[in-house]
């Protein structure tokens, strides 16, 4: 059809080329910020499965000559993070432990709270959310010392359910909002009918809200995940020996190396640490922005 | 027997807004009870406070006799169909209807058997498996009214359960809801802002306005007697002609002059108004100023009037002219002689005409 058009009107055909150098313009732009975007991957994944040998002797990007996962085995299960040489295989579980209920349950109380905030006014609900926001925008450096203190208080420093005590307090800010944005679209009146039908609370929340919050769960799954998962301040301040995230075991492996750097081995580590939000974001990642921008619940 | 619903001194405030003030109702069985006024009048919240989904500040509140002071909206005995329908989303139709009854932990069986019976008496057995996003609004608003039927209760609220329709629905949801009313022999508390439902389906009018009730009555005690002149204005359509006139006594009855269109004055002889104030508000409707031939009677007046307008309605022909420097509107027939920029001797019925003080704009006699 666009030939036609060329062919029997020079000043729409005109036009057309312009159109089409733009279009490909604006192509040959965005390919190359997503190979500039891309590099430090590729960087990553080629040395990762290079052996120490090629990698002193050969080129930054260019491919393995000969391909080697030995570097990711002993990332997994051989790396040596201070005196101990077990790999991140530990400290990953470790993440995996803290991350898993520390977003569920920052999640579910989340939803609760938002349930809340956008549906049951209560006196001094504004406050109590503005307050919620508030905690949304305080630099963690800062908690430190008072949640240090706190956690030895309550008899929880330097232990598991400690970390995922602290990542779900600071994660209810986030997820509150996500909720309560969410839940305020949803009309009064759906509360009100299943108040007159004998519906209390907790059956409203569970019956009729939580059904409809799928888009706004996964939004929060991933970014509560992604958050907690990456999280590398409260992992290394709050942690002992045995309660280490990954995120903190990886910076000891490129840390403590004696002799020879080992490339490979931290690449593979650091490839090994970031999966998993990884895996999430390509699984649930279309769910994100659909989350994101809804809201509305028609019907 | 007491009285199903009885409402007496409630007032309802938010801080220091007073929504409303000193309401006192009470309905009988069977009683179709309508609450009717402009935007932002209180009769939600009136009906939500029924529903006690809103606090009352002070009164008293009971149905079928009892006080509903510490009942919650659950245990009132009501179902209530809302506006916007809030069919839950996520339930197909007929979890939607059975949602109470499986939230009181009624027989599963029981449960079948109502949601039929319901299907049944709707005509929304082909949609149960349905979710509400894929019904019409026609078809959500019979969900709806399902949901509220099959509890069986004491009272039913509706808040507006029209006014998302279009027009031909809703004149059709309007005589089901009056058939409804009818055969069931239910007991309902309505909520409008449309003057023309609340005539057609009450056995019982409530106009609101600024949280004050204006009257309580019957469609035709309100209709044909307004307590004031906001109830004549807003009850009917066309509305009342509301024409400011001179009274003068005169033997048994009053001469009523209205400043005409052309600079001289009519008079009309009213045989029964006595004791009038000098300055009045005489209020007649569209339909009592009548053309030659369309109704006799010795309360029938004569005068001349210039048309200034004639809008043909089909069944109706409303003509528009111009008394006590107000834009009066006729109600003449199809077949009127009426034209625009002619004179026409109209005849106002004198026996339907209310009055008005101007200040207060109270009715008088």
């Amino acid at each position: 059809m666009t030939d036609t058009a060329i062919a029997y009107s020079p000043a729409r055909s005109q036009g057309q080329i312009m159109k089409l150098v733009l279009r490909w313009l604006l192509y040959v732009l965005l390919i190359t910020f997503a190979l500039f975007y891309l590099a430090p991957l590729f960087v990553m994944l080629t040395t990762s499965l290079k052996t120490l040998e090629e990698i002193r002797t050969g080129d930054l990007i260019s491919l393995p000559r000969e391909v080697t996962f030995d570097a990711w085995r002993t990332a997994w299960s051989g790396a040596c993070t201070g005196i101990q040489c077990e790999g991140v295989r530990p400290f990953f579980w470790n993440s995996v432990l803290i991350a898993f209920p520390a977003v569920i349950l920052s999640t579910l109380i989340g939803a609760m709270n938002g349930y809340v905030v956008a549906q049951w006014q209560f006196k001094g609900a504004n406050i109590f959310f503005a307050l919620l926001l508030f905690g949304c925008f305080i630099p963690f450096q800062v908690v430190l010392l008072p949640m240090a203190r706190m956690l030895g208080l309550m008899g929880i420093a330097g232990t598991i359910p400690g970390l995922i005590f602290v990542h779900v307090v600071y994660g209810l800010g986030f997820t509150t909002l996500f909720f309560r944005n969410y839940y305020v679209s949803i009309p009064s009146e759906l509360v009100k009918a299943a108040k007159v039908d004998g519906a209390g609370f907790f059956r409203i929340f569970w019956s009729i809200f939580l059904p409809l919050s799928l888009p706004i769960i996964v939004v929060t799954v991933i970014w509560q995940f992604t958050q907690i998962w990456n999280d590398f301040l409260f992992g290394v301040s709050f942690s002992q020996a045995g309660t280490q995230p990954v995120t903190v075991a990886l910076n000891n492996i490129v840390n403590s190396t004696t002799g020879v750097k080992e490339y490979n081995v931290d690449m593979a580590a650091a490839i090994i640490a970031a999966l998993p939000t990884l895996i999430v974001y390509v699984i649930a990642g279309k769910y994100f922005v659909r989350g994101l921008t809804a809201g509305s619940v028609k019907g | 027997m007491a009285p199903i619903l009885d409402i007496k001194g409630l007032y309802k405030n938010y801080g220091s807004a007073e929504i409303l003030k000193d309401i006192n109702v009470s309905i009988e069985q069977g009683d179709f009870l309508v609450l009717v006024g402009p935007s932002g009048c209180g009769k939600s919240t009136l009906l939500n406070c029924i529903a006690g989904l809103e606090p009352i500040s002070g009164g008293t509140l009971s149905i079928g006799g009892q006080d509903m002071a510490d009942v919650s909206p659950k245990d009132r005995d009501i179902a209530m169909v809302f506006q916007s329908y809030a069919l839950y989303p996520t339930m197909t139709v007929a979890k939607n209807i059975t949602f109470g009854m499986k939230v009181r932990g009624i027989d599963q069986a029981v449960q079948d058997e109502k949601l039929a019976r319901v299907a049944e008496q709707l005509q929304i057995k082909p949609l149960l498996n349905r979710k509400p996003s894929q019904l019409s609004g026609g078809q959500r608003q019979r969900v709806a009214m399902g949901r509220a039927l099959v509890r069986d209760p004491k009272l039913f609220l509706f808040d507006e359960p029209l006014s998302n329709l279009d027009a031909k629905l809703r004149v059709e949801m309007r005589t089901e809801i009056k058939a409804l009313h009818q055969n069931l022999g239910a007991t309902m508390v309505y909520v409008t802002h449309d003057q023309i439902e609340a005539m057609t389906l009450a056995t019982k009018i409530v106009v609101m306005k600024g949280g004050v009730i204006q009257q309580i009555g019957s469609p035709a005690e309100i209709y044909n007697r307004p307590a004031n002149m906001f109830v004549a204005d807003f009850m009917g359509s066309p509305a009342m002609n509301l024409i400011p006139a001179k009274a003068k006594a005169n033997g048994t009855g009053s001469y009523i002059e209205i400043a005409g269109s052309n600079g001289e004055n009519i008079v009309l002889k009213d045989e029964s108004a006595t004791n009038l104030p000098s300055d009045v508000i005489i209020g007649v409707r569209p339909e009592d100023i009548l053309e030659e031939g369309m109704r006799a009677g010795k309360s029938l007046q004569k005068a001349e009037c210039h048309v200034e307008m004639v809008e043909p309605a089909g069944a109706d022909t409303f003509v528009g002219i111009k008394l006590g420097g107000k834009p009066v509107t006729a109600r003449l027939g199809a077949e009127t002689k009426a034209q625009a920029g002619k004179p026409l001797e109209l005849a106002f019925d004198l026996a339907k005409v209310s009055y008005f003080e101007p200040q207060t704009g109270e009715r008088l006699g």
